[in-house]
């Protein structure tokens, strides 16, 4: 029993940051239509972010305030998205789509070596935090109480976020510059301010990410492509631009993976892409997502 | 028997009844101008006919076949065609290309990947010609893209002509116009249509060019047909001059 | 009254030999010209354009941007390690063709998926999809070798096994070489017609307006996933003719920023050409290597170039040459 229970937790911990990259994938997209193949890259540099603030610099620090410094790597990202937008993505926007794929590409390839760059070729680890954080008693075996920390983080985020879109007034202006930003524009709405602060959002929810998986695993040069791949699987079944979608996608993704890495591990993947396949044949926008 | 005959043909969007269980028809030869206010469904019907949108209700009779249900390309096989209203071509192909393409598909051979194209010196000639007759052939290695609207909505007749439809829907196809060109552009259009024997509807706003070209008229009015008939007898109808003043001359 | 337009006959058959038959000949010379490492780096070059030209005609052509052609490459590839490994097979022609079957195979199954959409999200797909291929050739890493690889030694060239006592790299820049060129040389020509067939036509049609090409008669879907199959089997033989020049095979070429690079090449010659993926591929070649040799962050140097590209110069090498003896013929005119 409580192995199932522990299964369950592994599933949400991954579908917590899942989540958190996925949506921010889905956000910006759902606002502006752009999707940002360096995305991954983002998760990545808030991880190496966080591992060297509560890993290098601040490392003897105590945890509580590391606990403090955790987000750093979120925020750290979110300053390279508000960078970003306006420099590379904003040119963009009247060209055809295929154009932001390639701009962000070449971004991606810049990224990984501004972050080997940074930091070079080696993992660097923030592992202080999940040490500290000891276990918990799971029935007759121990988990590490860092990851039912993710999961709350990931949980809360999900909470806030859905708050935030849906109760703000903020929440409002996005929803309708991404349903049809050129009315949205006529009434007055700052479109391009708009753009720039869902790019920041979606960038800090992949900065968290990388912040929250530091200390259980360390930042490693490629995490970041490696991450969009699944990122992409979420928003392929749960629908893009569709944060319901994203979190959907990141549980069915999360659980299954965690299935498919006890009882099949050869072909957990292709188990997730099957279903991805299925979902897309009798949904083909997605579970969430809506039609072209 | 007519050709095209729709029977409690309806189209819902929302709650709203774009087309309203439509009993429309056309007869072989007949070039039909179909007149109503902005909203009153012509466009509507024309997509629900020509394929664009699927029906919520009733049928469509074409040829003595019932089309409901046949995808777009089948209804392209069956002898229907048309036009767009917003101007739909390939931009980045020649005005050539833009009607061979026609005449390609037409002739079922626009499958072939191991011949060129060139080859088929028939198809060039035909487009060449089909050309000639809309007056475009002195621009006819020109890019779609850039020869002037007016070129753009005959070359968008062309292409669907080039079909050899039986049955041709023109969407307003003088919109966007300015005047002084309309009637050249309803000139030319007219002539082919007639000389060819193709049976034509004629989306239009300019009561002008509707009275002057067509042999039927059909005057719509949110979602269903006001009137029909010849263009005196629309002309003295007091339904369609009431509904229809003020409507905005395109 | 114009008459029709004869030349167009002409002029399009006639334009594309002017550059095609110089191209040509310089290739089947240089060999005696430069020394053995540069032909092989050739020889790359020339695999990967047969990779871009196959990717092209989606992007190009049909106007679907692929970020999965890792996909069918790595299977080229890997087929041909298969092959040799376990089939025992030493022909390079079978290996080929074994190749090339297998990549019809897998674009068959993801083009099924991936043509009923487009855009981004087709993008999406194709990049998503690619990636069960990689994830299996860790998993089973018993058959494929991991991450290690497969080793491939030299297959037989026309019936002629090879010679152990023969020094490889005079081999490869040598009979390799050749043999490369012809099947590019071939590919080229293949593709030339395929372009401007009225089925090439008719993906240009599909590229430019879907809903006039619908309502034209041509079957969207069909066509698309046609295009996506000739696409992945001329990326599958150029995966194929790779391995040889590598000597192993390894999951890198399965892994999706190796899509990334056959979209960079295209991009830099100039997608909206015929020559753009070659010229793009050959150059994206030499860059790499002079890069790597340059600098250990040579990513961020491509990176920043391919960024320039799509920011200042969109119709890469090829198209803005173009467009550049367009403008000096319209001042010469003046």
């Amino acid at each position: 029993m409580d192995i199932l229970v522990i299964h369950a937790f592994n599933g949400l911990l991954y579908a917590s940051v899942l989540f958190l990259i996925a949506g921010g994938l889905s956000l910006i997209y759902g606002v502006m239509r752009i999707v940002n193949l360096a995305h991954g890259n983002l998760f990545a540099f808030g991880a190496y972010v966080t591992a060297w603030t509560v890993g290098s610099v601040f490392a003897g620090v105590h945890p509580g305030l590391l606990y403090l410094l955790l987000p750093a790597g979120a925020l750290a990202a979110a300053a390279v998205g508000a960078i970003l937008e306006p420099t590379l993505l904003r040119p963009l926007y009247r060209r055809a789509e295929e154009y932001q794929l390639l701009a962000t590409f070449g971004l991606l390839m810049i990224l990984e070596d501004v972050m080997r760059f940074l930091w070079g070729p080696y993992p660097l680890s923030g592992s202080t935090l999940f040490e500290k954080a000891g276990s918990v008693s799971i029935g007759g075996s121990r988990y590490p109480t860092y990851n039912l920390l993710v999961i709350g983080i990931g949980g809360l985020a999900a909470l806030f976020l859905w708050a935030f879109v849906y109760k703000t007034r903020f929440g409002v202006v996005l929803r309708a510059t991404s349903q049809d930003m050129r009315r949205a524009s006529a009434l007055g709405v700052n479109v391009n301010r708009v753009y720039v602060e869902a790019f920041t959002i979606g960038c800090f929810m992949a900065g968290l990410a990388g912040a929250i998986v530091v200390p259980s695993q360390s930042a490693v040069l490629g995490m970041g492509v490696d991450a969009l791949v699944l990122a992409f699987v979420v928003v392929v079944i749960g629908g893009l631009g569709s944060l319901e979608g994203a979190l959907v996608g990141a549980l069915i993704v999360g659980v299954v993976r965690e299935i498919g890495i006890s009882v099949f591990p050869e072909i957990e993947l292709a188990v997730l892409y099957l279903i991805a396949v299925i979902v897309l044949l009798v949904r083909p926008a997605g579970l969430f997502g809506r039609a072209a | 028997m007519n050709l095209l005959q729709t029977t409690q043909l309806t189209k819902y969007f929302g709650n709203t009844h774009a087309v309203d269980a439509v009993d429309f028809a056309i007869g072989e030869g007949e070039v039909l101008a179909l007149i109503g206010s902005n909203g009153a469904g012509k466009t509507s019907l024309v997509n629900l006919i020509s394929g664009l949108l699927r029906a919520d209700g009733g049928r469509i009779v074409f040829r003595g076949i019932d089309i409901t249900a046949l995808s777009v390309h089948d209804r392209i096989r069956a002898g229907i065609a048309r036009s767009f209203q917003l101007v739909n071509l390939f931009d980045q192909l020649t005005l050539l290309d833009n009607v061979a393409l026609s005449i390609f598909s037409r002739e079922g051979m626009i499958g072939r990947l191991l011949s060129l194209a060139n080859r088929y010196r028939a198809v060039w000639e035909e487009a060449f010609e089909i050309l000639r007759q809309f007056g475009l052939e002195t621009r006819s290695s020109l890019l779609a893209g850039g020869i002037s609207q007016g070129e753009r909505k005959l070359l968008d007749v062309a292409v669907a002509y080039a079909l050899r439809p039986k049955l041709l829907f023109l969407d307003e196809p003088t919109s966007g116009v300015g005047t002084r060109e309309k009637a050249p552009i309803m000139d030319v259009v007219s002539a082919i249509v007639r000389s060819k024997h193709i049976t034509a509807v004629v989306i239009e706003h300019d009561m002008d060019v509707v009275f002057r070209y067509s042999d039927r008229i059909v005057a719509m009015h949110q979602g269903t047909i006001l009137a029909s008939g010849t263009p005196d007898e629309i002309r003295h109808n007091e339904a369609v001059t009431t509904t229809l003043i003020g409507a905005p001359d395109a | 009254m114009s008459t029709f337009p004869v030349t167009l006959e002409v002029r399009s058959s006639v334009k594309p030999l002017a550059w095609a038959v110089p191209a040509a000949l310089l290739l089947f010379a240089l060999p005696h010209a430069i020394d053995p490492y540069q032909t092989i780096l050739l020889a790359y070059g020339l695999v990967m354009a047969i990779a871009a030209l196959g990717f092209n005609l989606l992007l190009g052509y049909t106007g679907l941007l692929s970020f999965g052609h890792s996909a069918y490459f790595g299977l080229g590839a890997y087929a041909v390690a298969f092959m040799v490994k376990y089939l025992h097979v030493q022909s390079l022609e079978l290996l080929v063709l074994g190749a090339v079957v297998a990549s019809l195979a897998v674009s068959a199954l993801f083009g099924f998926v991936c043509v009923r959409y487009t855009r981004i999200f087709f993008s999406i797909l194709t990049l998503a999809l690619s990636q069960v291929l990689w994830s299996l050739a860790f998993k089973f890493f018993w058959v494929t070798g991991g991450s290690d690889g497969l080793r491939v030694p030299t297959p037989a060239v026309l019936g002629r096994l090879p010679d152990p006592a023969e020094d490889k790299i005079l081999f490869l820049a040598n009979a390799y070489y050749y043999y490369v060129l012809v099947l590019f040389l071939a590919c080229v020509l293949v593709m030339w017609v395929i372009v401007n067939s009225p089925f090439g036509k008719a993906l240009q049609a599909i590229r430019d307006n879907e809903t006039r090409a619908e309502f034209v008669g041509i079957q969207i879907r069909r066509y698309r996933f046609v295009a996506f199959l000739v696409s992945g089997a001329f990326t599958g033989l150029a995966g194929a003719l790779w391995v040889p020049l590598n000597g192993l095979t390894t999951p890198d070429i399965l892994y999706w920023p190796f899509s990334g690079e056959i979209v960079f090449m295209s991009v830099l010659g100039g997608f909206r050409t015929f020559a753009g993926p070659i010229v793009g591929a050959v150059v994206f070649n030499y860059l790499k290597t002079s890069a790597v040799g340059f600098t250990v962050y040579w990513q961020a140097l491509l990176g920043a170039i391919l960024v320039f590209l799509v920011l200042a110069l969109p119709a890469g090498i090829v198209g803005t040459f173009k467009h550049l003896l367009l403008w000096l013929r319209k001042r010469a005119f003046r």
